[in-house]
Protein backbone atom coordinates (compact mmCIF):
# COMPACT_ATOMS: atom_id res chain seq x y z
CA UNK A 1 0.00 0.00 0.00
CA UNK A 2 1.35 3.05 -0.23
CA UNK A 3 1.93 5.84 1.35
CA UNK A 4 -0.88 8.35 0.70
CA UNK A 5 -3.32 5.48 1.22
CA UNK A 6 -1.94 4.73 4.11
CA UNK A 7 -2.51 8.24 5.23
CA UNK A 8 -6.02 8.20 3.79
CA UNK A 9 -6.62 4.78 6.02
CA UNK A 10 -5.16 7.25 9.13
CA UNK A 11 -7.67 9.59 8.98
CA UNK A 12 -10.49 7.54 8.60
CA UNK A 13 -9.20 5.75 11.98
CA UNK A 14 -8.75 8.61 13.78
CA UNK A 15 -12.33 9.61 12.90
CA UNK A 16 -14.10 6.50 14.21
CA UNK A 17 -12.24 6.38 17.18
CA UNK A 18 -11.68 9.81 17.75
CA UNK A 19 -15.78 10.77 17.77
CA UNK A 20 -16.97 7.82 20.20
CA UNK A 21 -14.60 9.11 22.71
CA UNK A 22 -15.68 12.70 22.39
CA UNK A 23 -19.45 12.80 21.52
CA UNK A 24 -20.67 11.36 25.30
CA UNK A 25 -18.16 14.00 27.04
CA UNK A 26 -20.42 17.28 25.37
CA UNK A 27 -23.64 15.68 24.25
CA UNK A 28 -23.82 14.31 28.21
CA UNK A 29 -21.83 16.43 30.53
CA UNK A 30 -24.19 19.59 30.30
CA UNK A 31 -27.14 17.39 30.88
CA UNK A 32 -29.73 16.27 34.30
CA UNK A 33 -29.38 12.71 33.51
CA UNK A 34 -32.43 10.43 34.45
CA UNK A 35 -31.23 8.89 37.64
CA UNK A 36 -31.24 5.37 36.51
CA UNK A 37 -28.91 6.24 33.53
CA UNK A 38 -26.52 7.78 35.91
CA UNK A 39 -26.60 4.92 38.01
CA UNK A 40 -26.31 2.80 35.00
CA UNK A 41 -22.90 4.53 34.10
CA UNK A 42 -21.71 4.28 37.67
CA UNK A 43 -21.30 0.39 36.88
CA UNK A 44 -19.11 1.16 33.57
CA UNK A 45 -15.75 1.68 35.18
CA UNK A 46 -15.73 -1.21 37.12
CA UNK A 47 -17.46 -3.53 34.36
CA UNK A 48 -15.10 -2.27 31.71
CA UNK A 49 -12.13 -2.49 33.79
CA UNK A 50 -12.92 -5.80 34.68
CA UNK A 51 -14.17 -7.01 31.08
CA UNK A 52 -10.81 -6.10 29.85
CA UNK A 53 -8.77 -7.71 32.69
CA UNK A 54 -9.83 -10.52 33.48
CA UNK A 55 -9.39 -12.16 29.46
CA UNK A 56 -5.85 -10.49 29.72
CA UNK A 57 -4.98 -12.27 32.78
CA UNK A 58 -7.25 -16.01 32.13
CA UNK A 59 -5.98 -16.18 28.45
CA UNK A 60 -3.55 -16.80 25.86
CA UNK A 61 -3.77 -16.85 22.32
CA UNK A 62 -7.43 -16.94 23.42
CA UNK A 63 -7.44 -19.81 25.06
CA UNK A 64 -8.00 -20.18 29.00
CA UNK A 65 -4.67 -21.42 30.60
CA UNK A 66 -4.42 -21.54 34.21
CA UNK A 67 -1.12 -23.61 34.36
CA UNK A 68 1.99 -22.22 35.27
CA UNK A 69 2.72 -21.04 32.29
CA UNK A 70 0.49 -18.64 32.58
CA UNK A 71 2.58 -16.11 34.90
CA UNK A 72 0.18 -13.23 34.24
CA UNK A 73 -2.77 -15.23 36.12
CA UNK A 74 -0.24 -16.49 39.18
CA UNK A 75 1.35 -13.18 39.18
CA UNK A 76 -2.20 -11.26 39.54
CA UNK A 77 -2.85 -13.35 43.04
CA UNK A 78 -0.16 -11.53 44.97
CA UNK A 79 -0.43 -7.76 42.33
CA UNK A 80 -4.21 -8.24 43.77
CA UNK A 81 -3.28 -8.66 47.48
CA UNK A 82 -0.74 -5.91 47.40
CA UNK A 83 -3.11 -3.70 45.55
CA UNK A 84 -6.02 -3.84 48.15
CA UNK A 85 -3.49 -3.93 51.01
CA UNK A 86 -2.14 -0.77 49.74
CA UNK A 87 -4.56 0.85 47.63
CA UNK A 88 -1.32 2.33 45.60
CA UNK A 89 -1.07 2.15 41.95
CA UNK A 90 2.39 2.73 41.83
CA UNK A 91 3.39 0.00 44.59
CA UNK A 92 0.97 -2.44 42.60
CA UNK A 93 2.77 -1.87 39.39
CA UNK A 94 6.03 -2.02 40.70
CA UNK A 95 5.28 -5.77 42.44
CA UNK A 96 3.67 -6.94 39.08
CA UNK A 97 6.00 -6.55 36.85
CA UNK A 98 8.80 -7.54 39.39
CA UNK A 99 6.57 -10.88 39.77
CA UNK A 100 6.79 -11.48 36.55
CA UNK A 101 10.24 -10.77 35.86
CA UNK A 102 10.78 -13.28 38.90
CA UNK A 103 8.76 -15.87 37.18
CA UNK A 104 10.49 -15.70 34.06
CA UNK A 105 14.05 -16.46 35.59
CA UNK A 106 12.76 -19.99 36.26
CA UNK B 1 -11.13 -6.79 47.33
CA UNK B 2 -13.92 -4.88 49.05
CA UNK B 3 -12.69 -2.80 52.09
CA UNK B 4 -12.87 0.95 51.02
CA UNK B 5 -11.45 2.47 54.13
CA UNK B 6 -8.97 4.40 52.96
CA UNK B 7 -10.48 6.34 50.70
CA UNK B 8 -11.45 9.53 52.36
CA UNK B 9 -14.43 10.67 50.23
CA UNK B 10 -16.27 8.07 48.63
CA UNK B 11 -19.31 8.32 46.58
CA UNK B 12 -20.51 7.76 43.12
CA UNK B 13 -18.96 9.86 40.23
CA UNK B 14 -22.89 10.65 39.16
CA UNK B 15 -24.17 11.85 42.59
CA UNK B 16 -23.21 15.40 41.81
CA UNK B 17 -26.50 14.82 39.49
CA UNK B 18 -28.25 16.72 42.56
CA UNK B 19 -25.82 19.81 43.22
CA UNK B 20 -27.39 22.72 42.80
CA UNK B 21 -27.18 26.45 43.23
CA UNK B 22 -23.79 26.43 45.05
CA UNK B 23 -21.82 25.07 41.72
CA UNK B 24 -23.10 27.70 39.70
CA UNK B 25 -21.16 30.42 41.45
CA UNK B 26 -18.03 28.39 40.84
CA UNK B 27 -19.59 27.89 37.48
CA UNK B 28 -18.51 31.53 36.25
CA UNK B 29 -15.57 31.86 37.63
CA UNK B 30 -12.38 31.45 35.02
CA UNK B 31 -10.46 28.32 34.84
CA UNK B 32 -7.52 28.61 37.35
CA UNK B 33 -5.17 25.57 38.11
CA UNK B 34 -3.94 26.24 41.37
CA UNK B 35 -7.30 25.72 42.83
CA UNK B 36 -9.85 22.76 42.94
CA UNK B 37 -12.61 23.44 40.58
CA UNK B 38 -14.54 20.37 40.96
CA UNK B 39 -16.58 19.45 44.02
CA UNK B 40 -19.63 17.03 43.16
CA UNK B 41 -22.17 17.59 45.69
CA UNK B 42 -22.80 20.24 48.72
CA UNK B 43 -21.91 17.20 50.95
CA UNK B 44 -18.69 17.28 49.28
CA UNK B 45 -17.81 20.73 49.75
CA UNK B 46 -18.50 20.11 53.36
CA UNK B 47 -16.42 16.90 53.78
CA UNK B 48 -13.51 18.13 51.53
CA UNK B 49 -10.40 17.51 53.46
CA UNK B 50 -7.99 19.46 51.43
CA UNK B 51 -6.65 19.95 47.86
CA UNK B 52 -3.95 17.01 48.78
CA UNK B 53 -6.32 14.75 50.39
CA UNK B 54 -9.42 14.20 48.21
CA UNK B 55 -8.00 11.58 45.91
CA UNK B 56 -8.48 7.80 46.40
CA UNK B 57 -4.68 6.79 46.74
CA UNK B 58 -3.44 9.28 49.16
CA UNK B 59 -0.27 11.13 48.13
CA UNK B 60 -0.52 10.61 44.75
CA UNK B 61 -2.05 13.76 43.52
CA UNK B 62 0.69 14.95 41.20
CA UNK B 63 -0.50 14.42 37.36
CA UNK B 64 3.69 13.01 37.10
CA UNK B 65 2.80 10.22 39.51
CA UNK B 66 -0.52 9.42 38.89
CA UNK B 67 0.61 8.95 35.00
CA UNK B 68 3.65 7.29 35.78
CA UNK B 69 2.31 3.56 35.97
CA UNK B 70 0.60 4.47 32.33
CA UNK B 71 4.32 5.77 31.28
CA UNK B 72 5.65 2.80 32.28
CA UNK B 73 3.71 0.64 30.01
CA UNK B 74 3.05 2.80 27.21
CA UNK B 75 7.16 3.14 26.21
CA UNK B 76 7.61 -0.28 25.55
CA UNK B 77 4.07 -1.27 24.07
CA UNK B 78 4.88 2.17 21.74
CA UNK B 79 7.97 0.59 21.68
CA UNK B 80 7.20 -2.29 19.94
CA UNK B 81 4.16 -1.01 17.82
CA UNK B 82 7.26 1.31 16.37
CA UNK B 83 8.92 -1.70 15.61
CA UNK B 84 6.17 -3.28 14.39
CA UNK B 85 4.82 -0.46 12.18
CA UNK B 86 8.52 -0.06 10.45
CA UNK B 87 7.97 -3.74 9.82
CA UNK B 88 4.56 -3.29 8.37
CA UNK B 89 6.11 -1.26 5.34
CA UNK B 90 4.96 2.42 7.38
CA UNK B 91 6.97 5.18 6.45
CA UNK B 92 8.58 6.53 9.34
CA UNK B 93 5.78 9.94 9.28
CA UNK B 94 2.79 7.90 8.68
CA UNK B 95 3.94 5.22 11.88
CA UNK B 96 4.40 8.16 13.96
CA UNK B 97 1.09 9.72 12.85
CA UNK B 98 -0.69 6.86 13.46
CA UNK B 99 0.34 7.10 17.65
CA UNK B 100 -0.26 11.02 17.34
CA UNK B 101 -3.60 10.93 15.48
CA UNK B 102 -5.29 7.57 16.50
CA UNK B 103 -3.61 7.37 19.63
CA UNK B 104 -5.16 3.38 20.47
CA UNK B 105 -2.51 1.08 21.60
CA UNK B 106 -4.54 -2.36 20.57
CA UNK B 107 -6.19 -0.96 18.10
CA UNK B 108 -3.03 0.37 16.47
CA UNK B 109 -0.85 -3.26 16.75
CA UNK B 110 -4.15 -4.73 15.10
CA UNK B 111 -3.86 -2.10 12.50
CA UNK B 112 -0.10 -2.80 11.91
CA UNK B 113 -0.83 -6.20 11.61
CA UNK B 114 -3.60 -5.38 8.93
CA UNK B 115 -1.76 -3.05 7.19
CA UNK B 116 1.27 -5.86 6.93
CA UNK B 117 -1.24 -8.38 5.42
CA UNK B 118 -2.07 -6.11 2.62
CA UNK B 119 -5.91 -5.77 3.87
CA UNK B 120 -8.30 -2.97 2.31
CA UNK B 121 -8.01 0.56 4.00
CA UNK B 122 -11.77 0.39 4.90
CA UNK B 123 -11.87 -2.65 6.31
CA UNK B 124 -8.89 -1.57 8.59
CA UNK B 125 -10.72 1.30 9.11
CA UNK B 126 -13.88 -0.69 10.18
CA UNK B 127 -11.85 -3.09 12.90
CA UNK B 128 -10.56 -0.18 14.67
CA UNK B 129 -14.10 1.54 15.08
CA UNK B 130 -15.73 -1.93 16.24
CA UNK B 131 -12.31 -2.28 18.47
CA UNK B 132 -12.17 1.29 19.90
CA UNK B 133 -16.17 1.65 20.49
CA UNK B 134 -15.67 0.73 24.42
CA UNK B 135 -14.42 4.13 24.42
CA UNK B 136 -17.77 5.32 23.83
CA UNK B 137 -19.18 4.08 27.33
CA UNK B 138 -15.89 5.49 29.22
CA UNK B 139 -16.38 8.97 27.70
CA UNK B 140 -20.48 8.04 28.93
CA UNK B 141 -19.16 7.10 31.91
CA UNK B 142 -16.38 9.78 32.77
CA UNK B 143 -19.15 12.88 31.07
CA UNK B 144 -20.85 13.52 34.66
CA UNK B 145 -18.22 15.02 36.37
CA UNK B 146 -16.74 17.16 33.82
CA UNK B 147 -19.83 19.50 33.52
CA UNK B 148 -17.99 22.69 33.77
CA UNK B 149 -15.45 21.66 30.82
CA UNK B 150 -15.52 24.02 28.21
CA UNK B 151 -16.34 22.42 24.92
CA UNK B 152 -13.42 22.26 23.37
CA UNK B 153 -11.14 21.30 26.70
CA UNK B 154 -13.79 18.29 26.41
CA UNK B 155 -12.62 17.53 23.10
CA UNK B 156 -8.76 17.54 23.89
CA UNK B 157 -9.13 15.59 26.78
CA UNK B 158 -11.54 12.93 25.20
CA UNK B 159 -9.20 12.94 22.19
CA UNK B 160 -6.39 11.15 24.19
CA UNK B 161 -8.94 9.05 26.03
CA UNK B 162 -7.94 5.78 25.99
CA UNK B 163 -7.85 2.35 28.02
CA UNK B 164 -5.55 3.50 30.57
CA UNK B 165 -6.26 7.21 30.95
CA UNK B 166 -9.67 6.41 31.74
CA UNK B 167 -8.67 3.73 33.79
CA UNK B 168 -6.94 6.86 35.83
CA UNK B 169 -9.13 9.23 35.50
CA UNK B 170 -12.31 6.78 36.60
CA UNK B 171 -10.50 6.32 39.78
CA UNK B 172 -9.48 10.38 40.36
CA UNK B 173 -13.18 11.33 39.28
CA UNK B 174 -14.85 8.77 41.84
CA UNK B 175 -12.40 9.99 44.46
CA UNK B 176 -13.39 13.73 43.87
CA UNK B 177 -10.71 15.19 42.23
CA UNK B 178 -11.13 15.64 38.69
CA UNK B 179 -9.05 19.26 38.55
CA UNK B 180 -9.23 20.27 34.69
CA UNK B 181 -5.25 20.72 34.53
CA UNK B 182 -4.27 17.37 36.12
CA UNK B 183 -6.62 15.64 34.12
CA UNK B 184 -4.94 17.24 31.03
CA UNK B 185 -1.92 16.89 31.80
CA UNK B 186 -2.33 13.62 33.18
CA UNK B 187 -3.73 12.31 29.17
CA UNK B 188 -0.46 14.77 27.24
CA UNK B 189 1.96 12.69 29.54
CA UNK B 190 0.52 9.63 28.73
CA UNK B 191 0.32 10.51 24.97
CA UNK B 192 3.83 11.98 24.88
CA UNK B 193 5.61 8.38 26.43
CA UNK B 194 2.86 6.55 23.52
CA UNK B 195 4.63 9.15 20.43
CA UNK B 196 7.63 8.44 22.37
CA UNK B 197 8.17 5.13 22.90
CA UNK B 198 6.90 4.86 18.82
CA UNK B 199 9.38 6.80 17.63
CA UNK B 200 11.81 4.77 19.55
CA UNK B 201 10.59 1.76 18.24
CA UNK B 202 10.35 3.10 14.52
CA UNK B 203 14.34 3.68 14.91
CA UNK B 204 15.41 0.55 16.43
CA UNK B 205 13.14 -1.37 14.10
CA UNK B 206 16.50 -2.33 11.97
CA UNK B 207 17.98 -3.50 15.98
CA UNK B 208 15.60 -5.35 16.99
CA UNK B 209 14.03 -8.52 16.95
CA UNK B 210 12.75 -9.28 20.22
CA UNK B 211 9.98 -6.81 21.58
CA UNK B 212 9.25 -7.93 25.30
CA UNK B 213 11.56 -6.45 27.53
CA UNK B 214 11.45 -8.80 30.91
CA UNK B 215 8.26 -7.49 33.25
CA UNK B 216 7.41 -4.75 31.59
CA UNK B 217 4.63 -6.03 29.46
CA UNK B 218 3.07 -6.81 32.71
CA UNK B 219 2.85 -2.63 33.95
CA UNK B 220 -0.40 -2.27 32.57
CA UNK B 221 -2.63 -5.31 33.48
CA UNK B 222 -1.24 -4.78 37.05
CA UNK B 223 -2.50 -1.10 36.57
CA UNK B 224 -5.43 -2.46 35.54
CA UNK B 225 -5.98 -5.16 38.82
CA UNK B 226 -4.95 -1.54 41.02
CA UNK B 227 -7.95 0.40 39.59
CA UNK B 228 -10.17 -1.96 39.52
CA UNK B 229 -9.09 -2.84 43.29
CA UNK B 230 -9.93 1.02 43.61
CA UNK B 231 -12.80 1.73 41.88
CA UNK B 232 -14.49 -1.45 43.85
CA UNK B 233 -15.71 0.85 46.36
CA UNK B 234 -19.01 -0.99 47.39
CA UNK B 235 -20.25 -4.35 47.21
CA UNK B 236 -22.23 -4.03 44.07
CA UNK B 237 -19.76 -2.95 41.96
CA UNK B 238 -17.19 -5.71 43.18
CA UNK B 239 -20.54 -8.30 41.93
CA UNK B 240 -20.79 -6.14 38.94
CA UNK B 241 -16.57 -6.64 38.46
CA UNK B 242 -16.92 -10.27 38.79
CA UNK B 243 -19.63 -10.88 36.13
CA UNK B 244 -18.45 -8.67 33.88
CA UNK B 245 -14.82 -9.98 34.25
CA UNK B 246 -16.62 -13.52 33.56
CA UNK B 247 -19.34 -12.83 30.86
CA UNK B 248 -15.75 -11.47 29.02
CA UNK B 249 -14.09 -14.61 29.08
CA UNK B 250 -17.16 -16.57 28.12
CA UNK B 251 -18.28 -14.33 25.07
CA UNK B 252 -14.04 -14.69 24.12
CA UNK B 253 -14.03 -18.74 24.07
CA UNK B 254 -17.43 -18.55 22.33
CA UNK B 255 -15.28 -16.74 19.64
CA UNK B 256 -16.72 -13.22 20.35
CA UNK B 257 -13.20 -11.66 19.99
CA UNK B 258 -14.00 -8.46 18.71
CA UNK B 259 -17.19 -7.29 20.60
CA UNK B 260 -16.44 -9.75 24.15
CA UNK B 261 -15.64 -6.20 25.82
CA UNK B 262 -18.33 -3.97 24.95
CA UNK B 263 -21.01 -6.44 25.09
CA UNK B 264 -19.82 -7.60 28.57
CA UNK B 265 -19.94 -4.14 29.94
CA UNK B 266 -23.29 -3.30 28.79
CA UNK B 267 -24.47 -6.68 30.55
CA UNK B 268 -22.46 -5.58 33.74
CA UNK B 269 -23.69 -2.38 34.07
CA UNK B 270 -27.68 -3.17 33.72
CA UNK B 271 -26.86 -6.32 35.65
CA UNK B 272 -25.81 -3.87 38.39
CA UNK B 273 -28.87 -1.65 38.10
CA UNK B 274 -30.88 -4.33 38.29
CA UNK B 275 -29.13 -6.38 41.40
CA UNK B 276 -29.62 -2.71 43.50
CA UNK B 277 -33.35 -4.22 44.05
CA UNK B 278 -33.05 -7.36 44.61
CA UNK B 279 -29.20 -7.36 47.02
CA UNK B 280 -30.83 -4.67 49.41
CA UNK B 281 -33.95 -6.02 49.36
CA UNK B 282 -32.13 -9.32 50.34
Amino acid sequence: MDQKLIFMTLVGMTLVTAIPRILPLVALSSRNLPPLLGRWLGYIPAAVLSAMLLPALLTQDDRIRLDFDNLFFWCAIPTLIVAWRTRSIFGTVITGMMMVALGRLY
Amino acid sequence: MVTQSALPTRHRMNDHSTKTDELSELEQKPLNCDRSLTAFTRDDIEKDPGPDKHNAHGTESGALKQASPIIIGYLPIGFAYGVLADKAGLSLVNALLMSVIVFAGSAQLIAVGLFASGAAPMSIIATTFVVNLRHLLMSAALAPAMRRWRKREMTLFGFELTDETFAVHSARFAAGDSKKCVSLQINLLAHASWVGGSLLGIIASELISDVRPVGLDYALPAMFIALLVLQCTRPGLVRVAIFSGIVSVALQQLGVTDWNVILATLLGATFGVMGEKTWTRN
